[in-house]
C-alpha cells in the first residue's frame, strides 16, 4: 500500500516508515499540515497516518481541509492525547481510526490494513463469506459448512468484524472498541475469552481452526491453512 | 473625599439615593394637591357663607331700607372674627367700613372679586396689608355693599403644611443619610474583610477562606460561592501536586528497573535469544509503565472535570448488562459463581464511557481479589433504584477489604498487602473513585458478609416509562 506519514517528529517518522517498509508499504513523509495537505491532495495514497499535532496546520484542520474538498483517502489520527473526548474530536474531524502515543507496531499496522479496506463498498453486503464459513447479515445466521451455528449477539457481532476483516490481523483492542464500543484497555484478558467461546462454537468439529491467534498482536480468521 | 466617592460607588447606597428622591417628590406632589384642594373648599365655603350673608342682608335691606343695613352691619361687624363690610356711594367712595382701606377698583364691579384682593385694618394702621375675598352688590339706590372675609386662615393653613412637608423631607433626608452611612460603612467593612482575605489567599495561605457573617445576605451567598471556588481550586491544586509526586515517585522506580534491565542486558546477555528475551521484558515493563501513565493522566482529568466536555443521560441499565455480558465468560472461566440483577430502564445523567470503565475496574477487581480459597467464588453484579439513587454493586464472597483499610485503596498506587503479588497498579479504585465523583455519587466498599461490596452510588436521571 501507498501510505503518507505526516508526522513533525523526523525520528518518529523515519521510524514509522521502516517499519511500514518492513510490512511491504510504500510510504511518503510529510513534516507538517501544509506539506501534508499538498501531499494528499496531489498523489493518491492508500492510507495516511497523522500526527494530530503538527507544525503550521494541525492534523485535524488539515484533515478538515482535505474532507471538505472531497479527499476521502482513510486517516488515521496519532496523537498524545488518548481520551474519550480527544478521540471523538479527532474523528469528528474526518479521521477514520485514532491511536493514541505510544503505540505498538502491530496495532498500528493492523489498523491501518482494516482501514485500507474500509473503503471498498462490499459493507453492504447481506452476505459474508470466508472458506465454508458463511455469515447472512439479513437473517442474522452463521453456516459453517452448511450447518448451522447458533451465536450469542455478541459473538455474531465478534464474528461479523472478523469476518469482513478476514486474512487481516486484528488487535484485541480494535476488538473492544469495534464490537464492545469502549476505548479502555481492560487488564484482563477478557477479549482473548469471549474470542475462544466464538472458536469453540466455530472451529469445534473440524479441522481447519480458521480463528487463529497472532502471538503478540490479535487474532486472524483464515480461510484456509495457508491463507 | 475618597470615602464619600467609595461609598456613593455602592449600589445600595445609590438605590436609596433613588428611591429617597423619588419617595420626595412624590411626597411633595401629594401634599401640595392635598393643600390645594383643601384651600378651594375652604374658599368654596368662605364664597358660600358670604352668599348667605348677601342675601339675608338683601332681606334686611328691603324692610328696613339703608338704615336698616346700616344698623345689622354695625351689629354683625361687632362680632368677634367678623367678615368685612363696606358700604360705597355709587362712584366707589367708602362711606362707612369696619376695615380703613380696600385695593382700588374692587368696588366697581358688581359680583366676586375675581381674585383675593388686599386690604388694611384700623388696628394695625395699614401698615400691613391682608388678603380678602369678597361680593360686591349694587344696592338699589346706586349704591354699593361689599361682604368679604380675612383670608388670613387658609393662609395659615398652607403654612402650616408647607412647613409639615419642609420637616418631613428633612428628616427623610436625614433618616435616608444615615441609612447610607449605616448600609454603606457596613459593605465597606464586609468588602475590606473579602479583600483582605483575598490578599492572604493571593500571598499563598489557600487555606484562608472569606468570612461569613452567617446573615445569609448576599455578601455571605458571594463569599460562599467564592468559598466553593477555593475549595475546588484547592482540590485541584491538590490532585495536581499528587499526579506530579506520583510520577516522580511510582513512575521513576519503574522507569529505573526498566533501564538496569536494559543494562544488564546490554552487559550481560552473551547471545541473541537472552538479547530478544530481555527485549521481551523491556517491552512489557513498558507496556506498564504507559498504562500506568494513562491511568494517572486519566483519573487527573476525571477530577479535574475536563475528562468529559457534556454529560449526557444515559441508560445505565444497559451499560451494566454490557460490562455483565463482557466480564461473566471471564469469571466463570475462573470458576466463578456469577448473579447478574439489574433493574431495567435506569437512568442517569453521565459518560456511558467513564462509567463502563469504573465498572470494569469493580468487576476486574472482583475476578482478581474476590477469591477465598475456601470457598466456591461468587461474583454478583447489580443495579437498583432507590428514592432518587441508582446504586449499582459488585459483590464478591473473597477476603474482603478491612474497615481501616477501605478509605486507603481508593487512593492512588495503594496496593496491599495481600494484592502486591498479583497483577495491578494500584490506580483501579482512584479512577472508580474519581468516576463517580464527577457523576456526583460515590464510591461506597462495605463488608458483604463475607467478601467485599464495591457500590458506586449514583443520582438518578428519572425512569423510562
Amino acid at each position: 500500500m501507498r501510505i503518507l506519514i505526516v508526522e513533525d517528529d523526523q525520528e518518529a517518522a523515519t521510524w514509522l516508515a521502516r517499519a511500514l517498509k518492513e510490512a511491504g508499504h510504500v510510504s511518503e513523509i510529510a513534516s507538517n499540515g501544509e506539506e501534508g495537505l499538498h501531499h494528499a491532495s496531489t498523489a493518491r495514497f492508500d492510507v495516511m497516518i497523522v500526527d494530530r499535532m503538527l507544525p503550521r496546520l494541525d492534523g485535524l484542520a488539515m484533515l478538515k481541509s482535505l474532507r471538505a474538498d472531497g479527499n476521502d483517502t482513510p486517516a488515521l489520527i496519532l496523537s498524545a492525547l488518548g481520551q474519550v473526548d480527544d478521540r471523538v474530536e479527532g474523528l469528528r474531524s474526518g479521521g477514520d481510526d485514532y491511536l493514541a502515543k505510544p503505540y505498538a507496531v502491530s496495532e498500528l499496522l493492523a489498523r491501518i490494513e482494516v482501514l485500507a479496506r474500509r473503503r471498498r463498498p462490499d459493507d453492504s453486503e447481506t452476505r459474508i463469506v470466508v472458506g465454508d464459513l458463511e455469515l447472512d447479515r439479513l437473517s442474522h445466521t452463521v453456516k459453517r459448512a452448511g450447518k448451522n451455528i447458533p451465536l450469542q449477539p455478541r459473538e455474531y457481532r465478534l464474528l461479523e468484524y472478523l469476518m469482513r476483516n478476514a486474512g487481516k490481523v486484528v488487535t484485541r483492542t480494535m476488538l473492544l472498541e469495534e464490537v464492545w464500543d469502549y476505548h479502555f484497555d481492560p487488564q484482563t484478558n477478557v477479549i482473548d475469552v469471549h474470542v475462544s467461546r466464538l472458536r469453540g462454537k466455530i472451529d469445534k468439529d473440524f479441522d481447519h481452526q480458521m480463528l487463529q491467534t497472532v502471538r503478540g498482536a490479535g487474532y486472524i480468521l483464515r480461510a484456509a491453512q495457508d491463507g | 473625599m475618597q470615602r464619600l466617592r467609595t461609598i456613593l460607588a455602592i449600589t445600595a447606597v445609590r438605590l436609596s439615593i433613588a428611591y429617597s428622591l423619588i419617595f420626595g417628590l412624590v411626597a411633595v406632589i401629594i401634599v401640595m394637591y392635598l393643600t390645594g384642594s383643601t384651600v378651594n373648599i375652604i374658599r368654596r365655603q368662605i364664597q358660600d357663607s358670604i352668599n348667605t350673608e348677601v342675601a339675608d342682608l338683601a332681606t334686611v335691606y328691603e324692610r328696613g331700607g339703608i338704615n336698616g343695613l346700616m344698623r345689622t352691619l354695625e351689629r354683625n361687624a361687632a362680632s368677634p372674627g367678623a367678615n368685612i363690610y363696606v358700604v360705597a356711594d355709587p362712584a366707589g367712595t367708602i362711606i362707612a367700613a369696619n376695615i380703613l382701606e380696600i385695593e382700588s377698583g374692587i368696588l366697581n364691579h358688581e359680583g366676586w372679586a375675581g381674585h383675593p384682593f388686599g386690604y388694611t385694618r384700623h388696628q394695625d394702621n395699614g401698615a400691613r396689608t391682608w388678603q380678602a375675598m369678597a361680593r360686591v352688590v349694587e344696592l338699589p339706590n346706586g349704591m354699593r355693599l361689599l361682604v368679604g372675609r380675612d383670608l388670613g386662615d387658609p393662609e395659615r393653613f398652607r403654612q402650616v403644611v408647607g412647613r409639615a412637608l419642609f420637616l418631613a423631607l428633612a428628616a427623610m433626608l436625614a433618616l435616608g443619610v444615615a441609612t447610607w452611612l449605616v448600609v454603606g460603612r457596613r459593605a465597606l467593612k464586609r468588602l475590606d474583610l473579602v479583600s483582605k482575605s483575598t490578599a492572604r489567599i493571593l500571598a499563598g495561605d489557600h487555606s484562608e477562606r472569606l468570612p461569613l457573617s452567617g446573615g445569609g445576605d448576599e455578601f455571605d451567598r458571594l463569599s460562599a460561592r467564592l468559598n466553593g471556588m477555593l475549595d475546588r481550586i484547592n482540590l485541584l491544586d491538590d490532585g495536581l501536586k499528587q499526579v506530579s509526586d506520583n510520577i516522580a515517585h511510582d513512575l521513576k522506580t519503574p522507569l529505573t528497573r526498566l533501564r538496569n534491565k536494559a543494562d544488564a542486558a546490554l552487559g550481560e546477555a552473551s547471545n541473541v535469544d537472552e538479547m530478544r528475551n530481555a527485549l521481551g521484558e523491556i517491552i512489557a515493563d513498558t507496556d506498564q509503565i504507559i498504562k500506568t501513565f494513562n491511568a494517572l493522566l486519566m483519573i487527573s482529568r476525571v477530577e479535574s472535570g475536563s475528562a468529559v466536555t457534556g454529560l449526557s443521560p444515559i441508560d445505565i441499565t444497559s451499560v451494566v448488562k454490557d460490562v455483565a455480558e463482557l466480564y461473566l465468560p471471564v469469571a466463570e472461566d475462573d470458576g466463578f459463581e456469577t448473579r447478574v440483577d439489574v433493574e431495567d430502564g435506569l437512568l442517569v445523567t453521565g459518560s456511558r464511557e467513564l462509567l463502563a470503565q469504573a465498572l470494569s475496574n469493580l468487576v476486574e477487581n472482583a475476578i482478581k481479589y474476590g477469591r477465598d480459597p475456601s470457598r466456591k467464588p461468587l461474583l454478583a453484579i447489580s443495579a437498583r433504584k432507590k428514592a432518587n439513587q441508582i446504586s449499582i454493586c459488585i459483590t464478591d464472597n473473597g477476603p474482603g477489604i478491612a474497615e481501616a483499610d477501605r478509605e486507603r485503596v481508593t487512593e492512588r498506587f495503594t496496593r496491599l498487602e495481600k494484592s502486591r503479588t498479583l497483577p495491578g497498579n494500584g490506580l483501579g479504585l482512584s479512577l472508580v473513585r474519581a468516576v463517580a465523583v464527577l457523576h456526583q455519587g460515590s464510591l461506597e466498599l462495605s463488608d458483604a458478609k463475607p467478601g467485599l461490596a464495591a457500590c458506586i452510588h449514583l443520582p438518578a436521571e428519572g425512569s423510562i416509562a
